[in-house]
């Protein structure tokens, strides 16, 4: 079974099919930016992108990504055409805020707030409320959240006005 | 003895081995531990060592990272060493767990050591508590007992970095200043970089402690400004910092199954059949050790990927024996808590004045106050990976207190400490729990019995089942107001648990100095204590999480029964402005309670016009050494739907070291405790734990989140910890708003129970 993540290709054994793709991400590929935190799609720490969208990877199954393209939080930044230890405008709004506290959320938070952004590049309270209302964060970091999204879009927004 | 007493008694221990720490005055502790020169250490430069107890303890070679051919650096201590190239190293000795002390401690180092921040780069220290000290992040204690130890570490670096160029320049010490990782000549305006210093630095005799002048607040360059945490790079970027990111080649993976009620033994197991299973490489029973703080019996599963183990865990068939587990009940125990309430306790826990002949001619509140059961639910799973061979054991862990580890896993496999190696990992949410190491101990448990590193996961629902517990409780209070309006005398009849018959269970005892015993002329404390089977421990502010709400919403009542404004009725029970305990930092000081509160309603305008259904509501409590007040604003409709606006914070824990640390854990402790005071409650059934997820575990998500106001009193005391005392107030400021807005009493945690939606 071949699965393009972040773009590169990699061979899975047939046999992972069934496996959620979150563990194939981190036992056998080794990208453990994802995380686990409930295994039952509730609390969003295992969120990825399957074709710019964003998916909860512990309830998605290996084989059904076969074919699309699969983009982790390792390779967000590459995804906007950010390489060389650029990042992200969210992963620079993310640290200039310190969002994080424990910071095991932060990675599934980001990629539900990359997927907002590119269909709404300038969201409401409300919009970002709607859009992360499916991811956790257990210290409670929401309204640094909610602040790091609205600086992303404007940088966003004036980059592409400039 | 039964396992539910052993590991009460055990983490009772731990609680107290902290509170002696702090009891000590961090100065007395640090001048115990003066600092002893060692030279001659591989890879060059000099090192500090810490002098304890009379007995010298040479710096630990393998206490510091040191590969061969390493450039020589100056490395004054074991906190931290600057390199020839200007970067400088700062060793963070305690364990992240979300609280910012992986920047905090490094920011006071690089703060006396004139540091510039930017070349600072920080790396979490070995755990070796007999080079750092205090190893474990519990109780808020992280920044009071290390402030004189981190500082002097930073200042005596900095005093022979100064020396070095004195001797350079020839001119004394005194003409020398030093600011952002340079060093200049006043006179002739002559600099030399910290990094073109290193090496003399490293010849310069250690400095006696008594020589150095650590620094005034008004000279602090870094400390009280916002700075943004040391790992958010790696964070945002998904590296492997956390527990169960750890790998090691040839790694096995683990699941443990242990009986849903405390104590259950395994009686049979379906074993052979779930060797079968794909990618199963062994399953095997442990009996275990008998203590739930280290491996109570269950069935070990070891596979090639953690699904492939989780799927077999799913068709283990185990057959329990329960003739010793838990039969606990929670609506057994509200009924016989209803049933008590109306009689005080058969035991004091303090008593002062009369209460009787005080309150025969006062006017009398009487109320019934309950709180739930609650989990600690960090959302990485408890986790470790360990590796047994030759003898020896490697643990990777993210756990609150490897120094406690060391000592449990010591225990459990019978090794002596020396053989145990603990890397403390960044933690994914600690709230008390990862104070108890059993992960650690079933990690450690099972790798004895794996020919390879094994990495031990637990499923969210291990970690809901298998938890200690914050204890549910109850009061029945009675309160006495004179003609006068005044509030005279408190009646607090505590209904809480015990698991050894004698002693409360952790977190559920109340003290003879719980707000307000202290300051009113007649008092009743008593209580009953109920057995239980349940494990619990210490929750995000022990006692206060939950006595807060119960207290300070009765206050409230009785403000309101004495026909007086709330903020002008707690204002007046605090009375004179007095230190309760004069230099006690864990003692009320009426003082600074009364300028967070006058601060608190201030800044949330207590007093404003508000529309109906909207209220403000006011609540204090002092815990972990801090001060804090809380306004909250809510508005509740006809049908109980609520939606707290706002929160305003007014706290007093001495100069702040990082604000925006500072601040993050106060907007954190508000959403905690909105989150735990709205939705959450564990119903035990039979022993065993009812909510086993998020979807019957409602942790508060983004669209529920209140704006969050934060104003500290950077008062001259010294800094305390911020990651507890900001909660307490929280659940009765909402609870005390909500009557403001509504006339209706909350008297039961969750909100959701007396019937509010949001």
């Amino acid at each position: 079974m071949q699965l393009t993540i972040n773009g590169q290709q990699y061979t899975v054994p047939d046999s992972e099919g069934s496996t959620p793709l979150l563990w194939v991400l981190r036992d056998h590929l080794g990208l453990v930016g994802a995380k686990y935190g409930c295994g039952v799609a509730q609390c969003g720490a295992c969120t990825v992108h399957v074709n710019g969208s964003p998916v909860r990877s512990c309830v998605t199954p290996a084989s059904a990504v076969v074919g699309q393209q699969v983009t982790t939080i390792e390779g967000l930044a590459a995804s906007v055409g950010k390489t060389d230890g650029r990042l992200h405008a969210l992963q620079e709004a993310w640290i200039e805020h310190d969002v994080a506290q424990c910071g095991y959320c932060q990675a599934g938070q980001i990629m539900s707030a990359a997927a907002l952004l590119k269909n709404n590049p300038k969201p409401t309270d409300a919009d970002i409320d709607n859009a992360l209302a499916g991811n956790l964060c257990r210290c409670g970091t929401y309204i640094r959240i909610r602040k790091a999204i609205h600086a992303a879009a404007a940088r966003l927004n004036e980059r592409a006005a400039s | 003895m039964s396992a539910a007493f052993s590991a009460d008694d055990y983490i009772n221990q731990i609680m107290r081995a902290a509170e002696a720490q702090a009891a000590t005055s961090p100065k007395t502790e640090f001048n115990r531990r003066g600092f002893l020169k060692v030279v001659g250490l591989a890879g060059g430069g000099l090192v500090l060592a810490f002098h304890v107890g009379g007995q010298n303890l040479a710096f630990a070679q393998d206490g510091v990272k040191r590969t061969a051919g390493e450039k020589k650096e100056f490395a004054p201590n074991a906190f931290l060493r600057v390199s020839p190239d200007g970067s400088i190293l700062i060793y963070s000795k305690g364990p992240e767990i979300g609280q910012g002390i992986k920047t905090a401690f490094p920011l006071i180092i690089a703060e006396e050591l004139d540091a510039d921040w930017k070349q600072v780069k920080v790396e979490q220290a070995p755990i070796n508590p007999a080079v750092y000290g205090r190893q474990s992040a519990g109780g808020s204690r992280s920044i009071p007992t290390s402030w004189d130890q981190l500082r002097l570490a930073g200042a005596s670096a900095r005093a022979m970095l100064i020396a070095a160029a004195a001797q350079e320049w020839r001119v004394p010490v005194e003409q020398i200043r030093a600011e952002n990782s340079i060093v200049i000549h006043t006179g002739s305006g002559r600099q030399l970089t910290y990094g073109a210093l290193a090496n003399k630095a490293a010849l310069q005799p250690i400095p006696d402690e008594k020589s150095l002048r650590l620094k005034d607040r008004k000279e602090y360059k870094l400390l009280g400004s916002r700075i943004s945490g040391v790992d958010n790079r790696a964070i945002v970027t998904g590296q492997p910092l956390f527990g169960i990111d750890q790998t090691l080649p040839g790694l096995r993976y683990a699941v443990f199954e242990k009986c849903p009620a405390v104590s259950g033994k395994v009686k049979s197991a379906n074993l052979a059949e779930i060797k079968k299973l794909p990618g199963i490489v062994d399953a095997f029973v442990l009996e275990g050790t008998g203590k739930v703080a280290e491996v109570m019996p269950g069935v070990a599963i070891i596979a090639t990927s953690t699904w492939a183990a989780f799927q077999a865990k799913r068709a283990l068939k185990i057959v329990w024996d329960e003739s010793e587990a838990s039969k606990d009940n929670w609506h057994e125990w509200i009924k016989q808590a209803e049933a008590l309430a109306k009689q005080t306790g058969p035991e004091t826990i303090f008593s002062a004045g009369d209460f009787t002949k005080a309150t025969a001619d006062a006017k009398v509140v009487e109320a019934f106050y309950r709180y739930p059961f609650v989990s600690h639910t960090p959302l990485e799973p408890q986790n470790c990976t360990a590796w047994f061979r030759d003898g020896r054991i490697e643990l990777w862990a993210p756990t609150q207190n490897p120094e406690a580890g060391l000592a449990a896993v010591a225990s459990t496999l019978g090794l002596p400490q020396e053989k145990i190696t603990i890397h403390q990992t960044r933690v994914g949410g600690g709230f008390g729990r990862r104070l108890i190491n059993d992960f650690m101990c079933e990690a450690a448990a099972i790798a004895q019995k794996v020919n390879a590193p094994i990495k031990l996961t637990w499923t969210r629902e291990d970690d809901q089942l298998h938890d200690f517990y914050r204890v549910g409780g109850f009061h029945s209070f009675k309160g006495g107001i004179d003609k006068s309006g005044k509030l005279i005398a408190w009646a607090d009849h505590f209904i809480t648990f015990t698991a050894d018959g004698q002693q409360p269970t952790s977190g559920g005892d109340l003290r003879p100095d719980e707000f307000p015993a202290q300051v009113l002329p007649h008092v009743s404390l008593t209580q009953t204590k109920l057995p239980l089977k349940t494990p619990t421990g210490p929750w995000r502010a022990p006692r206060s999480c939950s006595i807060a709400f119960a207290v300070q919403s009765f206050i409230h009542e009785c403000a309101v029964a004495a026909g007086r404004d709330h903020l002008e009725f707690l204002l007046s029970i605090m009375g004179e402005p007095r230190w309760l305990k004069e230099g006690d930092p864990y003692a009320l000081n009426t003082a600074r309670a009364i300028s967070v509160i006058k601060l608190a309603a201030e800044k949330a305008g207590w007093g404003k016009p508000l529309p109906k259904g909207r209220g403000l509501g006011l609540a204090f409590h002092f815990s972990h050494a801090g001060h804090f007040a809380q306004v909250a604003e809510v508005s509740v409709d006809t049908n109980k739907k609520l939606r707290v606006h706002k929160v305003t914070v007014a706290g007093d824990i001495g100069p702040i070291i990082n604000l925006s640390g500072a601040e993050n854990q106060v907007e954190g402790c508000v959403i905690d405790g909105y989150s735990t005071a709205l939705g959450l409650e564990l119903d035990i059934v039979n022993g065993r734990i009812q909510q086993t997820n998020f979807d019957t575990y409602p942790i508060l998500r983004i669209p529920h989140t209140p704006e969050v106001a934060v104003h500290f009193i950077q008062s001259d005391f010294p800094p305390t910890g911020v990651g507890e005392p900001a909660l307490p107030p929280v659940a009765p400021a909402i609870a005390n708003a909500i009557y403001n807005a509504t006339g209706y009493r909350v008297r039961t945690l969750p909100l959701v129970r007396e019937g509010f939606t949001v």
